[in-house]
């Protein structure tokens, strides 16, 4: 259980790394590989929890499609470069109370919840594709097509906006 | 047994690696043949040792690096490229367990339930190295190039991804293990003849070879997202698309030919392992077969081709394999 702690340590402090590696990077690039990486970073912490469904699934949707198409659109764009940091102006207080309030519900969690090794026992469970699937379309069917109806309305929308009128 | 896992990782690269460099001799002495021509046979008997003279004039080829390029990318995105290609047949078996004495093992390096969809978080990865290496030479030709390569992948990515799921109904399992097993009387390529052919298709554009290979098309783009490459970087691009037709090679023959299910194979493990080589040597061949037929075809044609004609066959093949299924109470 030690090792277990120690990897998750290691990654955790990775996953932090790269999220605030994301935020400072004035190079959108870089910015987006940092994004990828936290991603794949969750995506083993994932896997140490004995959810190795999640953890791939993760990453091809997260850290394959989505950035993939981030990249993408800011290589084709040529945004690469962002302009010099303008400072935080107005929205610092909003930044720190974030902050600030994230840290605090953090540390209550820690301490109400107890310690962390008894968090990793509680999540080994059964989660192979095979009761995910059965749990997705059994218990949670409804919000599962709910989902999936959501999603369809995004995709006809986005095209409905983005479609020019033939002239 | 860590042993165990280092012997057979490295099992596994070795023979990726010895057999990219036999995959550019197969290719050019085919690609000879089929044009008429003689091909290598100037280093070694037939040519053998021209792989080695090849890596040998790499090595000591001069390591070019664009001034304006953005150095730290440059450098690894041939790493990032090579990586996926090397570790994504890692979860395909090469044989049943082989038993020696009182030692007995599974012939492959990981038996995961999740197989299939590993392989589909590996090569949604494998585009970063390609795209970066385009964009961070800081040349017009290999940034389209890597554009390209990145729409291309993703576009074919679905077809592919939908493929893959024919022989998991099938099978009932992600895993490669249980999905080879199931093709023991008859193999998925019979029951799934669309399933297979969506699967060659979208992984020829998947690994950008001919027809579908305008991320690097030399009359247009000069060599695409490699043209700024040059020396062992330059390698690593050429090892990662030849490791690629391996991968593709073995992952399909597992998935449609039966893997390493045979005559014999019971009685003899290793049999399994002679079995799955000739198999992915027959894939090989066609790929290259095919590069030395077809044209390439327009980018245009490309994408119509991956949104319109693929994914729609492959979305109605998983649907009637799903009815079917369920009526045959498979």
């Amino acid at each position: 259980m030690t090792i277990q702690i120690l990897v998750f340590l290691i990654l955790a402090a990775i996953a932090i790394g790269t999220a605030v590696g994301m935020l400072v990077s004035r190079n959108a690039i870089y910015a987006v590989l940092f994004l990828v990486s936290n991603f794949i970073t969750v995506a083993v912490l994932y896997l140490l929890l004995g959810a190795p469904f999640i953890s791939l699934a993760q990453v091809t949707v997260y850290a394959g499609a989505i950035m993939v198409l981030f990249l993408f659109v800011i290589m084709l764009l040529g945004g690469e470069k962002l302009p010099v940091a303008a400072g935080w102006g107005k929205q610092r207080w909003a930044i720190i109370g974030v902050a600030v309030v994230v840290l605090v519900e953090a540390g209550l969690l820690l301490v109400l919840k107890g310690d962390m090794s008894l968090m990793l026992i509680e999540s080994a469970m059964d989660a192979g594709p095979a009761s995910i699937g059965m749990t997705l379309f059994t218990k949670y069917a409804l919000p599962f097509e709910l989902t999936s109806v959501i999603l369809l309305s995004a995709l006809v929308g986005a095209i409905v906006l983005t479609k020019q009128d033939k002239p | 047994m860590i042993w165990e896992w280092l012997i057979k990782s490295l099992v596994l690269i070795l023979s990726l690696t010895t057999g990219f460099a036999y995959v550019t001799l197969m290719e050019r002495v085919v690609l000879a043949r089929i044009q008429v021509r003689i091909g290598p046979n100037r280093a070694g008997p037939r040519g053998i040792l021209q792989p080695i003279a090849d890596a040998i004039k790499l090595i000591f080829k001069e390591e070019l690096i664009p001034t304006n390029a953005d150095k730290f990318m440059f450098i690894v995105a041939p790493v990032i490229t090579v990586i996926p290609a090397l570790v994504v047949s890692a979860v395909v078996p090469w044989g049943p367990t082989l038993t020696i004495g009182n030692f007995s093992t599974p012939m492959g390096l990981a038996d995961i339930n999740v197989g299939v969809l590993y392989i589909m978080a590996i090569t949604s990865i494998s585009v970063y190295g390609i795209t970066l290496a385009g964009w961070s030479s800081n040349n017009k030709y290999a940034t389209l190039g890597g554009l390209r390569a990145t729409a291309q992948m993703i576009s074919y990515e679905l077809a592919l991804g939908l493929a893959f799921v024919g022989p998991v109904m099938l099978a009932g399992s992600l895993s490669i293990n249980s999905i080879v097993e199931a093709q023991k009387t008859l193999p998925f390529i019979l029951l799934q003849p669309v399933a297979f052919v969506i699967y060659f298709t979208a992984s020829l554009a998947e690994i950008n070879r001919a027809p579908f290979d305008m991320p690097e098309a030399e009359q247009e783009l000069t060599a695409g997202y490699h043209v700024e490459y040059s020396g062992m970087k330059f390698a690593l691009f050429f090892m990662a698309e030849y490791i690629k037709m391996i991968t593709v090679a073995i992952i399909g023959s597992s998935l449609f030919l039966g893997g390493y299910q045979g005559p014999f194979v019971d009685q003899y493990p290793l049999l399994g392992f002679v079995y799955l080589f000739l198999k992915a040597f027959l894939w090989l061949f066609v790929i290259i077969w095919i590069r030395a037929t077809l044209p390439r075809i327009r980018y245009d044609r490309l994408m119509a081709l991956g949104w319109k004609v693929l994914f729609p066959i492959a979305l109605a093949n998983v649907l009637v394999t799903a009815v079917v299924l369920v009526l045959i109470g498979g």
